[in-house]
């Protein structure tokens, strides 16, 4: 534990250090305040949060969060920081999980931008909190899933780039494709298609409904993920 | 305190260490000699915890590197050979995240940095972001952070690479100050700093351990071969040569002219000093001596013999017999 926190201490302070961090937040806050803008917050539009949150930034997340996520572990492996941090008495699953942590914390901190939104709303009419929350609470489940996988990627590579690439190559497909996909096909691989499509999930979370199932697909996805990123890496030691 | 029993680490087809077998003793400090691709640093990073090796097993202070693999890193400080280390954090930074991961307290921290800062001479740049530090400064920030916890093994994969020479001095008295308290494993090809440090020397070659021993011993073994050397002035060459040859206990004899004088090296039968003998005969002639000398083998020749005789056995090759030779 102790060392989880040191870790996700050291991944926040290598954000905060470091310019593509402060590049991705830019183009977060550029590009969410762009939707808003042109969106939402315009004569005649429905007064509500919903585009916003259920495609623009589910969207932006998808390529945002790679770039977060990317140099985690490639970046120890290109520079080989992993050998002296894997020399030291810490756990493969405490290097994960502090990683993990560290990155979503500056996520959070993404997210807390976000706000600015509904409180802009709120001038114009009153805020519906409940929802708020809801839509919270399924943005943060969200970034989560998209961190973890990100974070396996990085782990698969010494190459930032390539972790890059795969992530969103991955994220576009579960989120925007999945859905799609499903219609193609019959029988049990729709079932699967469908139950992997993150958007899916996530819709019930916009529309301020929260049940447990889908709750469940996001721990569960995340949790995997966050599992092979520690497996990739103790099988890494025996190349 | 360290102990390989059969080491064996291949990488697909590759052998790059082959059943080596070692123990060191508490304190003192050992050398891990070889050339380049040797095996040394796959060696290291088996016994560091860092990878396995295919088969074979290795145990520090006790505990074994797989099996107690916490225990074995919470007692090893380690300098990996390249210096890997966070270039946007500052030197106080980044030794205060070693110090907490290996679980020291607060106070634990501040003192050990405040000790290594002193030691490994960080004081100029420790409020610096190691990526403005040159070569030889990163050097020493990963120097103290393998001591900074005074861990009772220390291992040091080629220390004083980039060092100038000043650094080079005041690293290998601090690493022989070391190998007072603690067990040191240093990993180096250059051969003064075994002279200067070691206590004993194991050298691999092509991921076997070809001698072992005390750099005195390594040099005994082949001080039998020592040369007498000498140069004088006055006869042709060919003479000298004759004359020389027929001194009681010299096996072979070779010469050269150079600036009028002659230079005659002797390679005498084994464990036999011809030098008296050399004397007397060139005063009985009345040539000029202008320099007698035995050339004793240095541990570089040791290197480089035993490592010529492996090359030569892996290729199939008869045994070279090199002495001084420019294998290197
Ligand atoms: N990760 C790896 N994958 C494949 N081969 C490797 C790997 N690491 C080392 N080797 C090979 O193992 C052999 C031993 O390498 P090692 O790094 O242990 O040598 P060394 O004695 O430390 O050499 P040097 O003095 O140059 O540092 C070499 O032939 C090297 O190519
Ligand atoms: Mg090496």
């Amino acid at each position: 534990m102790h060392n989880i926190v040191t870790m996700a201490r050291r991944e926040l302070g290598a954000y905060f250090l470091s310019p593509i961090a402060y590049a991705v937040a830019a183009v977060f806050l550029f590009s969410t305040g762009l939707a808003f803008g042109l969106g939402t917050f315009r004569n005649g539009a429905e007064s509500s949060l919903r585009p916003l949150f259920e495609f623009w930034v589910v969207m932006i997340l998808v390529f945002v969060l790679p770039m977060l996520t990317m140099r985690l572990l490639s970046e120890e492996f290109r520079a080989g920081t992993i050998e002296t941090l894997m020399t030291l008495p810490i756990s493969e699953v405490e290097v994960v999980l502090g990683k993990f942590f560290g990155a979503f914390v500056f996520y959070l901190v993404l997210l807390a931008t976000l706000l600015l939104y509904p409180i802009l709303m709120s001038i114009y009419g009153p805020l519906d909190v409940q929802l708020l929350i809801c839509n919270y609470l399924g943005l943060l489940l969200l970034g989560a899933l998209y961190i973890a996988a990100g974070l396996f990627f990085s782990a698969c590579t010494n190459h930032q780039i390539i972790a890059v690439l795969l992530s969103f190559a991955l994220l576009a497909l579960m989120t925007f494709a999945a859905e799609g996909l499903a219609q193609q096909v019959e029988g049990w691989p729709r079932a699967v298609l469908q139950h992997l499509s993150v958007r899916m999930h996530f819709a019930n979370f916009v529309r301020g409904m929260l049940e447990v199932n889908h709750l469940v697909f996001f721990l569960t996805t995340c949790g995997a993920f966050l599992f092979l990123t520690v497996k990739r890496l103790e099988m890494r030691r025996w190349q | 305190m360290i102990r390989a029993v059969n080491l064996t680490k291949r990488f697909g087809p590759l052998l790059a260490v082959d059943r080596i077998s070692f123990e060191v003793e508490r304190g003192g400090v050992v050398g891990v000699l070889g050339p380049n691709g040797a095996g040394k640093t796959t060696t290291i990073r088996i016994l560091t915890c860092f990878q396995p090796a295919t088969s074979g097993s290795a145990s520090i202070a006790g505990f074994d590197v797989i099996n107690d693999s916490m225990e074995v890193r919470r007692r090893v400080g380690y300098l990996p050979e390249s210096t890997p280390l966070y270039p946007e954090m500052r030197v106080r930074e980044y030794l205060d995240f070693r110090g907490r991961l290996r679980a020291m307290s607060h106070a634990d921290r501040r003192d050990a940095i405040r000790r290594v800062a002193d030691r490994c001479w960080l004081g100029d740049f420790i409020d610096r972001p190691i990526n403005q530090l040159s070569k030889g400064m990163k050097q020493r920030v990963g120097l103290a952070d393998a001591i900074m916890h005074s861990p009772e093994v220390v291992i040091l994969d080629e220390p004083t690479i980039g060092l100038d020479p000043r650094q080079i001095r005041e690293t290998r008295n601090l690493i022989r100050e070391l190998g007072e308290h603690h067990t040191i494993l240093l990993c180096t090809h250059i051969l003064p700093e075994v002279e200067q440090t070691c206590s004993r020397t194991i050298i691999l070659a092509a991921g076997r351990i070809v001698a072992s021993g005390s750099p005195q011993q390594l040099r005994d073994q082949l001080s039998a071969k020592a040369r007498v050397v000498a140069e004088v002035q006055g006869p042709e060459e060919g003479e000298v040569k004759t004359s020389a040859a027929q001194i009681d206990g010299v096996q072979s004899v070779e010469v050269s002219s150079s600036n009028g004088w002659i230079r005659v090296a002797i390679q005498p039968k084994p464990d036999r000093d011809v030098r008296e003998e050399l004397f007397r005969l060139t005063t009985a002639k009345g040539w000029t001596l202008r320099e007698l000398r035995r050339e004793g083998a240095t541990l570089e020749d040791f290197f480089i013999q035993v490592v010529a005789k492996q090359q030569g056995q892996q290729e199939g090759q008869p045994v070279l017999d090199t002495q001084g030779g420019d294998h290197a």
